[in-house]
C-alpha cells in the first residue's frame, strides 16, 4: 500500500469535476456552502474583496479558523498559504486540510521560487495565467490548476482571458511538429517532458479550475464551455445580497451549463450579487495575478 | 415558470436524436451531475460501448444499464433530488437495471450511511437508498490518507486489481443477499467491492486505472440482464 501518491492527490481533483469550490470565512458558511452542494470549500479569515479593500500583508489563516471549518463540514476542506512559504504549508498539512492553495490572492512570501510540492504529502492547487505558468507549477508537484483570473473583483473578465489563454496554448502545441517542441518549451519556461505530454494528449495532465471573478450563474457555465473542468467561487457568494440562493445557483448551473433554460431560471430573484470591480479601473500594482513566476 | 415546471417540461421533451435506438449495441447512462463521469465515458468507450450523459431524467430513458461516478455525494445528492432523478433511479434499480456505482456512487446506492450523513438543512443527505449495504463515508481519512493498493478480486481472477482510494468510504455490513466481491488485507478488513443482483459497487477507482475488467463484469452484468429479457 503506498500513501498519497500523485495519482491520488490528482485523482482528488478529479473527483471534484463539474463541481463548485466556494470560499468560506467560518463554520457557518461551510456549512451553508455544503448544503448548497458545494464539493470543497476553501477555509479562509478574509475573502479576496475584503483583502483588496482592507490591504496590508494577507497570510494564512488562523488554525482554529480551519479545525473549525474542517469539524462542520463532511465535505474536503482547502486552506491558502502564502507563493513560496513552504512553513505555512507544513502547517496545514498538519492540520490535516485535504488541498492547499498556493495563492496569489496572498501577499507572497517569496519573489522568485514556489514551494517544493512534491516534498509534501497533502495536494496543492496553484493558479496560473497561462500554460508556461500551469506547467511550472506542476513540475514543482500541484496536482490541480486553476486559472487566476481577478480575484475579488466579481470582474469575469482576467478569468475568461487566462482560460482562453490556456486552451489557445494547447491547441497549439497539438498542431506543433514534435521538433519544435524543445524550443517552445524554452520559450515558455516549462518542463520539455510535461510540454511534449500536453501535446500528446491535448490537454493539461491535471484538473484545471476557473478561478476569480466568478460572481453568477451565467459566469460559472461561461467558464464550464470555455473548458474549465469546474469553479471556484471566491466573494461572488458570501458578499452577495442571499448567499445560499446564490451559491445553490451557481452549483446548478456548473452541472447544467450548456442548458440555458435552467440557465435562465436559476438566474431569477438571486438578489444583489457583489458589487465588483472592474479590473480595468485597477492599477498594475493591485493586480494579484501578477503574483507567480 | 419554477424550477419544477422548466424540469418537468424536460422530461416531456421529445427524445434527442443522440438517444435513438440502437438495439444491437449496448448503451450506458453515466449520471453527470457532478463527479469523474468523463473518466467512466472514456473507460466504457474503451470497451466499445455506446454512453449517455445523464443530467436530467429524461436522458434515463432507453439505457441498458447506469454508472453512477466518483464525486461527493451531498453534490451528487443535492442535484439528484433538486432536478427529480432520486425517484426514477430508485425506480429502476427496483426494476433491475444494472447500476454501477463508484466511491460516491457506491454511497449513493446503499441505504445507510449512519453517522456519517452530512445533515442538509436539517435531514441527512439525500441517497437513492437500494442496496443493503452500511457505507461509512471518508472511512479512510482525508485527503492525505488516500491511498493505492492492489487486491484479487476472485471473481476477475488473476492478476491482482489495482486499487485506488480517496477520502475513499467502505461498506461496514452487508444485507443477506449482497455479495462480497473484493476486502482488503488490513484492518478489520474491510468490504472494498460488492454486489446485490442488479447492483455493483466499489469504494476504488477502477476508471482511473488501465484495467478494465471491472467495467467489463459490469457489461457483463448487463448482457446476462438483458439475456434475460
Amino acid at each position: 500500500m503506498e500513501k498519497s501518491t500523485f495519482t491520488t492527490k490528482k485523482g482528488l481533483a478529479q473527483m471534484l469535476k463539474g463541481g463548485v469550490i466556494m470560499d468560506v470565512v467560518n463554520a457557518e458558511q461551510a456549512r451553508i456552502a455544503e448544503q448548497a452542494g458545494a464539493v470543497s470549500v476553501m477555509a479562509l479569515e478574509r475573502v479576496p474583496a475584503d483583502i483588496r479593500a482592507q490591504g496590508g500583508v494577507a497570510r494564512m489563516s488562523d488554525p482554529t479558523l480551519i479545525e473549525e471549518i474542517i469539524n462542520a463540514v463532511s465535505i474536503p476542506v482547502m486552506a491558502k498559504c502564502r507563493i513560496g512559504h513552504f512553513v505555512e504549508a507544513r502547517i496545514l498539512e498538519a492540520l490535516g486540510v485535504d488541498y492547499i492553495d498556493e495563492s496569489e490572492v496572498l501577499t507572497p512570501a517569496d519573489e522568485k521560487h514556489h514551494i517544493n510540492k512534491r516534498d509534501f504529502k497533502v495536494p496543492f492547487v496553484c493558479g496560473c495565467r497561462n500554460l508556461g505558468e500551469a506547467l511550472r507549477r506542476i513540475g514543482e508537484g500541484a496536482a490541480m490548476i486553476r486559472t487566476k483570473g481577478e480575484a475579488g473583483t466579481g470582474d469575469i473578465v482576467e478569468a475568461v482571458r487566462h482560460m482562453r489563454t490556456v486552451q489557445d496554448e494547447i491547441r497549439r502545441l497539438q498542431n506543433m511538429p514534435t521538433d519544435e517542441l524543445m524550443a517552445q518549451a524554452k520559450e515558455m519556461g516549462a518542463p520539455y517532458e510535461l510540454v511534449v505530454e500536453v501535446a500528446q494528449a491535448g490537454r493539461l495532465p491535471v484538473v484545471n479550475f476557473a478561478a476569480g471573478g466568478v460572481a453568477t450563474p451565467a459566469d460559472a457555465a461561461l467558464m464550464m464551455q470555455l473548458g474549465a473542468d469546474g469553479v471556484f467561487v471566491g466573494s461572488g457568494i458570501f458578499k452577495s445580497g442571499d448567499p445560499a440562493r446564490r451559491a445553490r445557483a451557481i452549483v446548478e448551473a456548473t452541472t447544467h451549463y450548456n442548458d440555458y433554460k435552467v440557465l435562465a431560471e436559476v438566474s431569477k430573484n438571486l438578489g444583489e450579487a457583489m458589487v465588483g470591480i472592474s479590473v480595468s479601473s485597477l492599477g498594475e500594482r493591485e493586480l494579484m495575478a501578477k503574483r507567480g513566476w | 415558470m419554477t424550477n419544477q415546471q422548466i424540469r418537468q417540461q424536460k422530461i416531456a421533451e421529445p427524445q434527442d436524436s443522440a438517444l435513438s435506438t440502437q438495439h444491437s449495441a449496448l448503451r450506458v447512462g453515466v449520471l453527470a451531475l457532478q463527479g469523474d463521469f468523463a473518466e467512466h465515458i472514456a473507460m466504457l468507450q474503451r470497451l466499445g460501448v455506446a454512453t449517455v450523459e445523464v443530467r436530467q431524467p429524461l436522458q434515463l430513458a432507453g439505457i441498458d444499464g447506469l454508472i453512477i461516478p466518483g464525486g461527493e455525494s451531498t453534490a451528487i445528492g443535492k442535484l439528484a433530488e433538486l432536478y427529480g432523478l432520486k425517484g426514477p433511479i430508485a425506480a429502476l434499480a427496483q426494476q433491475g437495471l444494472p447500476i454501477y456505482g463508484t466511491c460516491a456512487g457506491m454511497i449513493m446506492l446503499s441505504r445507510d450511511i449512519g453517522d456519517t450523513a452530512a445533515l442538509i438543512e436539517g435531514q441527512p443527505q439525500s441517497l437513492f437508498g437500494v442496496m443493503d449495504v452500511k457505507v461509512r463515508r471518508n472511512a479512510f481519512g482525508r485527503a492525505i490518507d488516500s491511498f493505492e493498493t492492489s487486491a484479487l478480486i476472485p471473481t476477475l481472477g488473476e492478476p491482482p486489481f489495482p486499487m485506488i482510494f480517496i477520502r475513499a468510504p467502505y461498506i461496514e455490513s452487508v444485507g443477506r443477499d449482497v455479495e462480497v466481491l473484493a476486502t482488503l488485507a488490513q484492518g478489520d478488513a474491510p468490504i472494498v467491492a460488492a454486489r446485490q443482483r442488479n447492483l455493483l459497487v466499489s469504494a476504488f477507482h477502477p476508471e482511473l486505472t488501465a484495467d478494465t475488467r471491472f467495467h467489463a463484469y459490469f457489461l457483463k452484468m448487463i448482457e446476462e440482464q438483458r439475456g434475460q429479457h
